[in-house]
């Protein structure tokens, strides 16, 4: 939606934060030891919840509800009791979720990147009639809350006769998606120096050779970037998974699934736990070696949402 | 199904676009007459008719059913509009989607932005800061459940512990736990707790990139006129960081508007707890009431555009100065 203007040097500077100069380190001595305490007590109760559940769902079911998790330091005892049976039990068996999950992300993913790299090509480089309206109006097509359009696409799907297969997530998925990624594979394209472009041109490069030839590569990063995004976007969702597709079908995510368990099994907190973290295991991965093209697809665009 | 048909389906649907994309660039290819004007049509026409099939189409259409009853076959006019205004329920929907606009995007910035200073240059940076950036990796619906723990209530009785940590912290210090899911308001802002520890993440994340980007001189400047800590941070960082604050701010505000999964794994809307986003839900696919649900989603829509435009009039003159 906007851009927050950053120099190349912050863009990478996430994590090179170690290399500050002999006088920023000195400046740091200089901050009071309030500002210290004051960081890890954000540190903490940031931290805490988590570590609290984590180790629920290790502790064996009695012990989860009869006592609080902290109790776990004067009797510690670990299993993965809890981790087999909401992963293969009969009564959830995550495990088809899982699957569920991972069939609706990949294509999720693939189609609106391959979409919008043809869109914003040709908005960036190709001459046509209306182009800056039409791209002014994708732009603006971000602020659109996806809810305003479930219902009617929903009648779509159930007139066309796709509903209950995988086709209605994968579509409406990479509906919402398109306009944010064609508007941040525009701006990576439209950074690529014009000479470069002319020159293939003149070298007799028609548009097709220029997209594959020198766009593909240069707006890899930009890719990279946009599809961690979606990737978590679309592994999260909740709202459209539960339009689409319900809760308990052949073909609902992990999310849907888990958030049906809350509601019919609220007390279960073995269950919980231990199919909470099944469900994060995925996408924090995917954050922790992906971190990079994260952070830089949070400054370069915005937050979907 | 079983998992070799749903992997088969899958490999089918990404052969199918990559096939699709290939063939538009094969094809294009070899387009002698008109012929850019023909591969930009090939180029746009994929993205821009999904986008109005899936996107446009079904917009004015839920604008338009917006004006009928629950079955969509009697015009009622503007009748859902006022009833949100009238429905003592949905009174209460707007005044909690209220408390959300309010509390979750200015508290999650503060908070963002206090830790960016308090961590910035610290030898723990990046560690210090990922602790605070993982909630935004997981889904709203597992983050709930984390939450729903903490908050979770066992009857005040002999022989039963506390298992949520809130209640257990509330009986060391000598008070009685409480069910602080069904206390409304209170529940409400046990919910916002919710968003807020997601976005104080993505806040800090921009806030820390603004602050690295502030001139080193300004910074100088600043130390030679005496200013450290507090008014440091006052008079110098936070001027210098207007524009990215407008950005983060205002992301947060229509990330809040829309939030669904949080209300909707909690509570359902229970407890008084409900707000627009979710409201929309429970109307349209629980209690099948299309013509309000459809209000709903426009109201919502409405609500996003005032803050959009504050957004662009902010950092169009953030870019005059």
């Amino acid at each position: 939606m906007s851009t927050v203007k950053v120099t190349p040097e912050v863009r990478d500077g996430w994590d090179s934060s170690s290399v500050a100069s002999p006088a920023a380190r000195a400046r740091k001595r200089l901050t009071s030891p309030g500002a210290s305490v004051a960081a890890v007590v954000i540190a903490v109760l940031w931290t805490l919840p988590t570590f609290g559940l984590l180790l629920s769902s290790f502790r064996p079911e009695d012990d989860i509800k009869g006592n609080g998790w902290w109790n776990w330091f004067s009797d510690p005892q670990l299993t993965l009791e809890s981790y087999r049976e909401v992963l293969f039990g009969s009564a959830t068996g995550l495990s088809t979720y899982v699957v569920n999950s991972v069939v609706i992300t990949v294509p999720s993913v693939v189609i609106p990147v391959t979409l919008a790299l043809l869109a914003a090509y040709a908005f960036a480089w190709m001459k046509f009639p209306f182009r800056d309206t039409l791209f002014i109006a994708v732009f603006a097509l971000q602020i659109v809350p996806i809810q305003i359009a479930l219902i009617p696409l929903l009648q779509i799907f159930v007139d066309t006769g796709l509903n209950g297969t995988f086709w209605p997530l994968w579509i409406a998925h990479s509906v919402f998606a398109l306009p944010l990624a064609v508007y941040l594979l525009h701006n990576f394209m439209r950074e690529v120096p014009a000479e470069l472009v002319e020159a293939a041109r003149v070298d007799g490069a028609g548009h097709v050779k220029i997209f594959r030839a020198i766009m593909m590569p240069l707006v890899l990063p930009a890719i990279a970037a946009f599809s961690v995004f979606q990737f978590l976007w679309v592994w999260n969702d909740l709202l459209v998974a539960l339009t689409f597709a319900g809760s308990t079908s052949d073909v609902a995510p992990l999310t849907a699934r888990i958030a049906e368990l809350v509601g019919t099994r609220g007390t279960e907190w073995h269950l919980l736990s231990a199919g909470a973290f099944v469900s994060m295991i995925i996408p924090v991965l995917v954050f922790i070696t992906m971190q990079r093209f994260f952070v830089r697809g949070l400054l370069a665009g915005s937050v979907k949402g | 199904m079983d998992t070799a048909e749903k992997l088969a389906q899958m490999a089918l649907a990404i052969a199918l676009f990559a096939g699709a994309m290939g063939l538009i660039l094969l094809l294009v290819g070899r387009v002698r007459r008109r012929a850019d004007l023909v591969q930009a049509v090939a180029f746009v026409v994929p993205a821009l008719a999904l986008l109005a099939v899936g996107l446009i189409y079904p917009a004015v259409r839920t604008g338009y059913q917006s004006l009928f009853d629950r079955t969509t076959d009697n015009f009622l006019g503007l009748a859902n509009y006022q009833a949100l205004f009238e429905r003592e329920d949905l009174l209460i929907v707007l005044r909690n989607t209220l408390f959300w606009v309010l509390v979750a995007p200015v508290s999650a910035t503060l908070i963002g932005l206090v830790y960016a200073v308090l961590v910035d240059r610290s030898r723990f940076e990046a560690f210090a800061k990922s602790l605070i950036f993982m909630p935004l990796a997981i889904s709203l619906v597992g983050a709930s459940i984390i939450w729903r723990f903490v908050y979770e209530y066992r009857p005040d009785q002999q022989n039963i512990e506390q298992i949520g940590l809130l209640n257990q912290v509330l009986v060391w210090l000598g008070f009685e736990p409480q069910q602080f899911i069904l206390n409304a308001p209170l529940n409400t802002f046990l919910l916002i707790v919710i968003l807020i520890w997601v976005q104080a993440g993505f806040a800090m994340t921009v806030l820390s990139a603004a602050i690295k980007g502030i001139p080193q001189d300004i910074v100088e400047a600043g130390r030679l006129d005496g200013l450290y800590g507090v008014k440091m941070f006052r008079y110098v960082t936070v001027p210098s960081i207007r524009p990215a604050l407008i950005v983060v701010l205002t992301t947060i505000s229509i990330a809040t508007l829309k939030v669904f999964d949080i209300v909707r794994t909690m509570t359902g809307g229970q407890f008084e707890t409900s707000i627009v986003a979710n409201e929309f839900y429970t109307q349209s696919l629980v209690r099948g009431n299309y013509g309000l649900g459809s209000a709903l989603a426009v109201v919502l829509f409405v609500m996003v555009i005032p803050i959009v435009i504050y957004n662009i009039r902010q950092l169009r003159k953030a870019d005059i100065r």
